[in-house]
């Protein structure tokens, strides 16, 4: 797969502290990437400086082989950014917005009329696209920042916390559209303090910690790693202990060890919430 | 070069298409201000008294048509921005665009302007009403235009260096309110004590409301205050862009 987006020792500081501290990744052309963290981990940030939104301290990213300071313009003609809250001009309708990010990337007069047909019909939002964003529910305001996004049919989609705020249904129609636009040939760079949404959309998992990539491979290798099966022991309703093992003959085995009265007993398939706290000794939601 | 008008007009045409949903609350909520100010000091203190050879209420009316060009044009253009900024967050969508910097600042500008100059001239059309002795020159379109436009691009330069809505309203009532009051809008500055008179030249209303008033009273026009403000306009443009560049890549 050809290499997208190459991060090489990508740094941002806020006077002491580290926002992003030191990333190297690599985005392949075609998956679906995923930032995973909990909120202040550095993946906004991240992202902002790969969007050519804020300059690095230190460190250089490449998008489709150009730079985002020293190329910022070409980046610009082959990404789209949705970004965590919807930035769209709330005072004006859908339809309104879409023309307007036509405009700023240029589409001439035809080409954006049909271009915003096609996109209300792929995203489903033709019959609302009259109607004033602020009208709008969740999930459709967020459907409509993505189109805005698409407007100039751009090569990478960043999607930074796509999900926050939206009810299930909301949550996995998102999640459909994802997976549907990376069929279509669109790479997806996303963040998430999701685990099940990474676990369900991504097919490689970034793990940020206080600016720092612990974690890099599949969701599948991740747990592989630690061990497919988790076995919970909650001692007296107070403690809970963890154990990993590489499948359920081995965890059964360890369970059948323990002592008749050490408490409840969960035996579980392991997750990347568990990669994570294994990892850092924190909670992925815990900020 | 037609790339960049083209930009500049597609900056422009989201907060166009903004007015076009509110202007009537953008219109009349803007002339309120200038309204209560020409009947208060125009009527109210001003009646019976003259300024040299004019009356009060044709000297106020050009410091009146100033000042709605000032506030409206900033408050036109710092308002809108920062609701971009802070609120709808849709300013990111620009930077991310291949539009340039330059080109963001001068459409950005241009709803400050449109604004303030309807306003000005719905002003404008009721001290003429009230005054048809005062002289609407090419000249005197031409200031109020420039100031406009200065004004304009001072509300952008405002609102892109400050970063919270705390810090625009104690903008506003540290510089804001004082210039409305000072700059030899109801009075002449001739009256002032000369370390006052200095301080309040470094403003550029006042510059403004001396050239207004020179062209429409038929005085000779000071050219220098044009030139100033047009000096104004230019390091409001340049402020603008180091702002950006500052954050922005």
């Amino acid at each position: 797969m050809e290499e997208f987006i190459v991060a090489e020792r990508l740094t941002k500081k806020y006077g002491n502290i580290n926002a992003v501290d030191g990333l190297d990744l690599v985005v392949y052309s075609g998956e679906i990437f995923g930032f995973l963290g909990p909120n202040g981990a550095g993946k906004t940030t991240t992202i902002r400086m790969m969007t050519t939104l804020t300059k690095p301290t230190d460190g250089r990213v490449h998008i489709n082989g150009f730079d985002v300071v020293h190329d910022a313009c070409k980046v610009r003609e082959v990404i789209g950014v949705v970004q965590q809250h919807i930035s769209l001009d709330r005072d004006l309708t859908v339809r309104e917005n879409m023309e307007y990010h036509a405009r700023l990337r240029r589409l001439k007069p035809a080409e954006r009329k049909k271009r915003i047909s096609e996109l209300l019909d792929y995203v489903g939002l033709s019959e609302y696209a009259d109607r004033m964003v602020d009208a709008l529910s969740g999930g459709m305001k967020k459907r409509a920042a993505i189109v805005c996004s698409l407007i100039h049919n751009p090569k990478v989609l960043f999607l930074d916390e796509p999900t926050v705020g939206l009810d299930a249904q909301g949550r996995r129609r998102l999640w459909d559209l994802v997976r549907r636009l990376n069929s279509d040939g669109t790479t997806i760079f996303l963040t998430t303090h999701y685990i099940e949404e990474a676990e369900a959309l991504c097919r490689r998992v970034g793990i940020m910690h206080r600016g720092r990539l612990i974690a890099l491979d599949t969701p599948l290798a991740l747990r592989r790693k630690l061990g497919l099966i988790a076995v919970e022991t909650i001692v007296g309703n107070r403690e809970t202990h963890y154990q990993f093992f590489a499948d359920r003959a081995e965890a059964n085995r360890y369970v059948q060890s323990l002592p008749p009265d050490v408490g409840t007993v969960i035996i579980r398939e392991s997750n990347l919430e568990d990669v994570f706290v294994v990892q850092t000794g924190e909670k992925v939601g815990g900020g | 070069m037609l790339d960049t008008i083209k930009d500049i007009y597609s900056v422009f045409w989201v907060d166009l298409r903004n007015l076009r949903h509110h202007w009537r609350s953008a219109i009349v909520t803007s002339l309120v201000q200038p309204l209560l100010y020409l009947v208060a000091f125009g009527y109210g203190l001003g009646g019976g008294v003259r300024i040299g050879e004019v009356s009060y209420l044709a000297f106020v009316i050009p410091g009146i048509v100033a000042l709605t060009s000032f506030s409206t044009s900033f408050n036109g253009a710092a308002s809108k921005l920062q609701i971009d900024r802070f609120f709808y967050k849709s300013f990111d969508e620009l930077l991310i665009s291949p539009v340039s910097l330059y080109s963001i600042v001068a459409g950005k500008t241009l709803i400050g302007t449109l604004r303030g100059s309807i306003s000005s001239i719905a002003i404008l059309l009721v001290g003429m009403f009230l005054m048809p002795t005062l002289e609407v020159s090419p000249l005197f379109l031409l200031a109020l235009f420039v100031s406009c436009f200065v004004f304009s691009l001072f509300g952008v330069f405002i609102a892109l260096v400050i970063d919270s809505h705390h810090g625009m309203s104690t903008f506003n009532n540290l510089v804001i309110l004082p210039m409305t009051f000072l700059c030899g809008t109801f009075f002449s500055l001739n009256e002032l004590p000369e370390p006052a008179k200095v301080a309040l030249y470094i403003l550029p209303l006042t510059h403004a409301s001396q050239s207004l008033r020179a062209a429409a009273l038929g005085y000779p026009f000071p050219w220098l205050s044009l030139l100033v403000l047009a000096g104004f306009g230019i390091a409001f443009f340049v402020g603008c862009i180091v702002a950006l560049r500052k954050t922005s890549v």
